[in-house]
């Protein structure tokens, strides 16, 4: 019995934290977020030479075969810094291709996405999150119909992991025939959305092995990740706003000493800590628990949630009027923990998977398979 | 990161559940009574044989006499939640007192009050808040005169739970007038039976008189009844308050606790529907696992820090604001899950598991309050744990008015 963290998961920790230091300070990614098209190159290519990209592939696909922790402690440390960067993407579209697809799809694809020249973006948003009206993609023989809502890391993606109504996942080139792409602008400069409208366009199903466990494995998976970036990113917000608290001086003395400020501190300090064991436990039970992994995946993303919301929303007060400046930077994180909310399945769903996943209620009845208008 | 338990400690556990079969006809009935009866007593005794309880005291001072070992205190306090079966004593006397004296009693106190107060034969109360000390305990003016080789006290204390059943009391006293606030406090203990102390009971919002109130008059203590040095009662008093904090709070009841009210929503019909199936109370039920999780995780994550005797920093400091708030929330659920049933009280047809959870959502407020409010707890939390600056000291009045 050991709950924490081991001198190998500090190190990955440390050394992606420095990297973040040196590209991405605060002023690089104000300075990326007030691009049109969001995105900064020479991060990505320092994060893909760390091995970013590479920490769930496997050994055998040119990869370094790591676990659901080492990537969720990668996403809190991305998140902390609001890193403009792709990384939900690759990495899970990596895990349902190595979950998923044949050996020669593997070969081809997973060395590509673990140096980081292959960026797929993820679209099982109405699997995970449930398809709203006129959204969802329907696929037969082979090809796929309909339109992917609020595809993950859309800027950068050269190909898509795509989940379909009936519960397949499929990989699709960027180039196939009847597909075309649009980007979503959303609250979260950091971080790309876009929607996939397929018509009659060829794919490939990933359909080896037990498809419906895949895709589990990959929303859980996704649920887990969006938990630890928001960790990261309140985390950030709670760190700035004691520093705040301990100079800002307002009727003669630092505003940190007066219990209304301090009280704030100390309610979002706790909420964070108790958060944070739960997003590691629910990390570790991703690769060694699986009776517990769906029930702890949704909890940790609900959870987490809550928490990141009364973080940002909490830790920009402390700030008082500056907190909502756009030169202080703080709402870097309040937007990447909004995104986060949403993705995947928001709070409320999560929470009713995470009580279907103890036979509480029955399960997710099956999405229509025809698109509802 | 590794949660599963090596197979010594399977087999451990193995053991512990083998015991808890074997002996489920012997398991004491819970009581009502602060002081234990004697299936009680006999069944301490018998944990204590097994080391099921005082595992780790010394057996000179009616211990088990084992090496300090986290898992398996944790396998066995699994063990019997998972069973229901009653555990080791927990009152004042084993959970605040042993420690104390085992960190800072001298040889013969030790040997003289341990061995009884495990067994649950001698019973303790604790004299720490006064009606003008409770947050501000160091503030406290119940005095002890010296005269002699006696110390004469007088004075008040309040919120003392079991006086009325104990033994002995462990009770501050300000020895040393002249003293600074913190200087100036001993640690003493005496018997109840003492002439010149009148415990009234103090009736609170449940119905029932879980407190006391301590009156002192003329009271003479012999000077070697104080643990640790005269003036030294504060960092005594620390010692202690460290143990019952961790008590306040414990993730294990929360649990125990969501698995009842989970039983409830199940069992509940409400027009002939389970009330499982309604989705308002479901997402509360879920939105209590969600911080229930949390919490046991983050004792996980304690208890690591413990064994490898790392700081536990904040995950330590917020187990008595965060478990508290929890398991007042989790009655909270219960009563609304019960409806106008969940109102039913003082024993009346229908009432639902004797009430406990109107109970526990009134006693839970005074755990909230008690040991430390949750506004001292936050104090505490972002004074240490995130090095905020501390309420400036007020001047002193006369230096106002010059």
């Amino acid at each position: 019995m050991d709950f924490g963290l081991d001198d190998d998961h500090r190190a990955l920790q440390a050394s992606l934290t420095r990297l973040l230091q040196r590209h991405a300070p605060l002023a690089q990614v104000q300075a990326v977020a007030a691009q049109d098209e969001p995105t900064d190159p020479v991060l990505i290519h320092a994060l893909a030479d760390q091995g970013l990209f590479a920490l769930l592939v496997p050994t055998d696909c040119d990869g370094l075969g790591l676990g659901l922790l080492e990537a969720a402690l990668a996403a809190e440390a991305l998140g902390a810094c609001a890193a403009p960067a792709p990384y939900l993407g690759p990495v899970l579209s990596g895990l349902a291709l190595t979950l998923g697809g044949d050996a020669a799809l593997k070969k081809r694809l997973l060395p590509a996405i673990a140096t980081g020249s292959l960026l797929p973006g993820l679209a099982i948003s109405e699997a995970s999150s449930g398809a709203r009206r006129n959204f969802g993609v329907t696929a037969s023989g082979g090809r796929l119909t309909g339109t992917a809502l609020a595809v993950v890391d859309f800027a950068t993606a050269n190909g898509f992991v795509v989940a379909s109504r009936c519960g397949g996942l499929f990989w699709l080139e960027s180039d196939a025939s009847g597909l075309s792409c649009n980007r979503l602008t959303n609250i979260d400069r950091t971080r790309s959305l876009g929607e996939l409208q397929c018509h009659d366009t060829p794919a490939l199903a990933l359909d080896h092995g037990d498809v419906g466990q895949t895709l589990r494995t990959v929303e859980n998976a996704a649920r887990v990740l969006v938990a630890a970036d928001t960790l990261g990113a309140a985390s950030t917000m709670l760190t700035r706003a004691v520093a705040y608290a301990q100079e800002r001086r307002q009727f003669g003395r630092e505003i940190g000493s007066f219990q209304a400020v301090k009280h704030l501190c100390a309610e979002m300090a706790s909420e964070l800590e108790a958060a944070r064991a739960l997003v590691w436990y629910a990390a570790h039970a991703q690769d060694t628990l699986p009776d517990q992994a769906t029930l702890l995946a949704c909890h940790a993303k609900a959870h987490l949630s809550e928490v990141g919301t009364f973080v940002a929303r909490t830790a920009t007060e402390v700030f008082g009027g500056i907190g909502i400046t756009d030169a202080l930077g703080l709402h870097l994180q309040f937007k990447r923990i909004g995104l986060n909310r949403q993705l995947f399945g928001a709070p409320e769903r999560c929470r009713v998977d995470a009580a279907r996943a103890q036979g509480l209620i029955g399960q997710r009845p099956p999405y229509p398979a025809q698109a509802q208008v | 990161m590794k949660l599963a338990y090596a197979p010594a400690d399977l087999a451990f556990r193995d053991a512990v559940r083998d015991f808890l079969a074997t002996h489920a006809t012997s398991w004491p009935k819970r009581s009502e009574s602060m002081r234990p009866g004697p299936d009680q007593i006999a069944w301490q005794k018998l944990l204590i044989s097994k080391g099921y309880a005082a595992r780790t005291v010394p057996e000179v001072y009616g211990g088990y006499g084992a090496a300090p070992d986290l898992i398996k205190s944790r396998i066995i306090a699994e063990a019997f939640a998972e069973a229901g079966a009653p555990g080791g004593l927990q009152n004042q006397g084993v959970s605040m007192l042993v420690p104390t004296l085992l960190e800072l009693g001298t040889e013969a106190q030790k040997r003289r009050y341990i061995p009884p107060t495990l067994t649950g034969e001698l019973v303790w109360c604790q004299g720490y808040s006064e009606p003008g000390a409770g947050s501000d305990l160091a503030a406290l003016t119940c005095r002890g005169e010296d005269v002699g080789d006696h110390f004469r006290i007088n004075g008040q204390k309040i919120w003392t739970s079991s006086a009325h059943v104990a033994d002995m009391m462990f009770c501050l006293v300000r020895t040393e007038a002249e003293a600074p606030k913190h200087a100036g406090i001993s640690y003493l203990i005496f018997s109840m039976q003492t002439p010149g102390i009148e415990v009234r009971p103090l009736k609170t919002m449940t119905g029932q008189a879980e407190f006391n109130e301590v009156f002192f008059t003329d009271v003479m203590v012999p000077k070697d009844q104080i643990v640790g040095e005269r003036g030294q009662g504060w960092f005594v008093a620390n010692a202690t308050l460290k143990h019952e904090r961790g008590m306040l709070g414990d993730p294990n009841a929360a649990a125990a606790r969501l698995r009842a009210i989970t039983a409830i929503l199940q069992r509940e019909t409400v027009d002939g529907e389970s009330l499982i199936n309604n989705p308002l109370y479901l997402d509360r039920l879920m939105r209590l696992q969600a911080r229930v999780l949390a919490m046991e995780a983050n004792g996980l994550r304690l208890l690591t820090a413990a064994q490898k005797g790392e700081p536990a920093g904040l995950s330590n400091l917020i187990v008595k604001l965060m478990g508290c708030e929890l398991n007042h929330q989790l009655a909270g659920l219960a009563i609304d899950a019960l409806g106008e049933l969940g109102v039913l009280y003082h024993g009346g047809p229908h009432e639902v598991d004797h009430g406990i959870w109107q109970h526990r959502y009134m006693f839970d407020l005074g755990l909230i309050i008690g040991g430390g409010t949750a506004q001292i707890q936050k104090n505490i939390i972002a004074e240490r744990g995130l090095n905020l600056p501390r309420e400036p000291k007020l001047a002193k009045p006369d230096a106002v008015a010059r």
